[in-house]
């Protein structure tokens, strides 16, 4: 059985079914909660961003060119004449009733622009989270292993310093080497419109992906690594030793399962990261997703798409953080104890 | 605990304290990570300060007899694509990375240890609002908020870019050191100095924060690491700096069309400059983590 399904049958027949059902319950609604919170909060920072600091957005938007009348014409189409608040709440209940706006670049609406985007990165994404999680993962357990060692050190400190050299620099050199001088891997991301088997899609995605992973890889393999240096410790490692347990088994059946409980954390906590990488290295390859939209609008000054992106993005970022808070109380009998308190 | 020990006690602690701190130079001083680090971030500071007496060329010199030629004994690192010499102007682009990305982590680290401070240590609803406001802030990524702030402020001058990733950086460091202070106000030493009836700013700048220091100076460095990283994005995409100065990210941004021509070395060069920078600052704070194990 998967150590994580092994995990969840345990924890659900440990305590008594109903009250961890209620507790759960409770706890997702006041998760929730606070997401909603959280976002609403984002729409109005957003929001104020764009209108309250200096500078005429009509004015940016149309440059020094613009005549008079055309500043009034455009603050009557995007609304932009009426009082700040009643902006405010009629672009929120917009965004309730899942209407982005209308773009001030194209006039069309914004979610039809942004939807395939977000649809190219959603697959980029997904190709790099297949490679980022399973990659750090091991990393984070070969390290620990090796706890002191030159492999480990090689993997920490090289890992963390992968990461703070930014995605566009690492997506250049990649083009650069294995684009460019070998030539293995397509320098686009994009292999055009059209049929193309998932098996090519993916094929251009592993180049980005690879220098999303080694901006991530550090952060997730030294969490991993110091949850699984702290299982090795414990009382219960020795007891599965002693009781016989090859080390190998004992690592796989009592160790990750413990020391996976904060790499889930950690992997949430790097969505907004993820979510920023995308912008460079989609730019790089070339590819029309999520981040390139972004960079056009920053271009072109457009800002309902810039609004709408952000708010986008923030959902996303707190939708995951709600996952992982739910699976990390899940999976934890210790926070699942405090959430019945 | 008795009366007449209480003073004894506090003394020993600050004793203890400061032969910690002896101890964690001794070690900083020792550590290859930490060492290694320092030279280079201390080669690039010389570059920063001294890199218009070393720079063959001016950033904007054009010799159009010289169009994209690779590296040679002329031009060290060749010449792009406007011919000018991108070994100066790689070390001519030092000053302003190095510029920006420390007073942007300053003022970030200013804003959010104070930030940090006052939410620790008042706790109550004033707490609640800012952390739930932090929060928000958290989930946007860092990135597109600048990008945002930067396109709303029209701004593609350096002073703007510094301000904006200093904001941003606030609630994260602010976070950090009120964790810090939540934990150092339930201590002893400041249940005397309430009890002496201390001022407030006493309370907080002369004996909360000398004790929260190694997190905010960890987190320094940390966040002094992201902002080359995120400056050197944002001038990248074409936001934050004036197009067409000697910055590593604009080279970069100028000059990678042409590697698929095999034209590698105008963008090559800013690249190496830009991960060697990022990466001293990284083993820096990566060692004093381990030293002040946080």
């Amino acid at each position: 059985m998967q150590p994580w399904l092994f995990l969840f049958c345990n924890c659900l027949l440990s305590t008594s079914l109903t009250t961890l059902v209620r507790d759960m319950k409770r706890f997702i609604l006041q998760r929730l909660g606070l997401s909603v919170i959280t976002v609403f909060l984002v729409c109005i920072i957003v929001f104020f961003l764009t209108h309250i600091l200096p500078g005429d957005v009509a004015r940016q938007y149309l440059g020094r060119g613009a005549t008079e009348d055309d500043l009034i014409n455009f603050r009557r189409l995007f609304d932009l004449d009426k009082p700040l608040l009643t902006q405010l709440f009629s672009w929120i209940n917009n965004l309730i009733h899942l209407d982005l706006g209308q773009s001030m670049q194209y006039r069309g609406p914004v979610s039809e622009l942004l939807g395939p985007a977000i649809g190219y990165s959603a697959k980029l994404a997904a190709v790099a989270f297949f490679l980022i999680v399973p990659i750090s993962i091991a990393g984070g357990v070969i390290a620990a292993m090796n706890r002191g060692n030159k492999i480990d050190r090689a993997i920490t400190v090289g890992g963390l310093s992968a990461a703070v050299i930014p995605e566009f620099v690492w997506a250049i050199i990649l083009v650069l080497v294995f684009g460019v001088t070998f030539q293995v891997f397509p320098v686009s991301a994009f292999p055009g419109r059209g049929q193309y088997s998932i098996f090519d899609q993916i094929w251009h995605l592993v180049l980005p992906s690879i220098s999303l992973l080694l901006v991530l890889f550090g952060y997730i393999a030294r969490i991993t690594r110091a949850g699984v240096i702290e299982a090795l410790d414990s009382d219960y490692m020795r007891t599965a030793v002693l009781k016989g347990l090859s080390r190998r088994k004992a690592v796989i059946k009592h160790v990750l399962r413990n020391a996976l409980l904060p790499t889930i954390a950690v992997i949430a906590s790097q969505v907004p990261y993820l979510i920023g990488g995308l912008i460079a290295v989609e730019i790089v390859f070339n590819y029309p997703g999520f981040g390139t939209i972004l960079k056009g609008a920053v271009d072109a000054r457009d800002y309902s798409v810039l609004q709408a992106g952000v708010v986008v993005s923030s959902l996303v970022i707190v939708s995951f953080q709600l996952i992982a808070d739910v699976l990390f109380a899940l999976l934890n009998p210790r926070i699942r104890q405090k959430i019945s308190e | 605990m008795n009366e007449s020990t209480a003073p004894t006690i506090a003394q020993k602690s600050n004793q203890e304290r400061k032969q910690i701190r002896r101890e964690r130079l001794r070690l900083i001083a020792k550590d290859k990570t930490f060492l290694v680090g320092a030279i280079i971030l201390g080669f690039w500071l010389l570059l920063a300060i001294f890199g218009n007496l070393i720079a063959p060329h001016a950033a904007g010199d054009q010799d159009f007899q010289f169009v994209s030629k690779s590296p040679s004994l002329k031009f060290l690192f060749g010449t792009d694509a406007n011919g000018r010499d991108v070994f100066s102007r790689v070390i001519l682009g030092t000053r302003l990375i190095v510029v920006m990305a420390f007073s942007a982590t300053v003022l970030g680290t200013v804003l959010g240890t104070s930030l940090g401070l006052a939410t620790g240590y008042f706790k109550g609803k004033f707490d609640m609002i800012t952390m739930r406001l932090i929060e928000a802030i958290s989930a946007i990524p860092v990135l597109i908020i600048a990008l945002l702030a930067i396109a709303a402020l029209e701004g593609r001058s350096p002073t703007l870019t510094v301000i904006v990733i200093g904001f941003v950086f606030t609630p994260n460091i602010g976070r950090t050191v009120r964790a810090a202070v939540l934990g150092e106000s339930e201590l002893e030493y400041v249940a005397a100095a309430r009890l002496r009836t201390e001022r407030t700013r006493h309370i907080l700048f002369r004996e909360i924060l000398p004790n929260v220091l190694p997190p905010i100076i960890v987190e320094f460095t940390v966040r002094l690491g992201y902002a080359i990283f995120a400056i050197a994005t944002l001038s990248f995409l074409g936001a934050g700096v004036e197009y067409g100065s000697p910055n590593w990210g604009s080279q970069i941004a100028e000059n990678w069309g042409n590697i698929y021509s095999n034209v590698w070395w105008p963008t090559a060069f800013p690249a190496l400059a830009i991960a060697s920078l990022a990466v001293s600052v990284n083993l820096i704070s990566d060692s004093l983590l381990e030293i002040f194990e946080l």
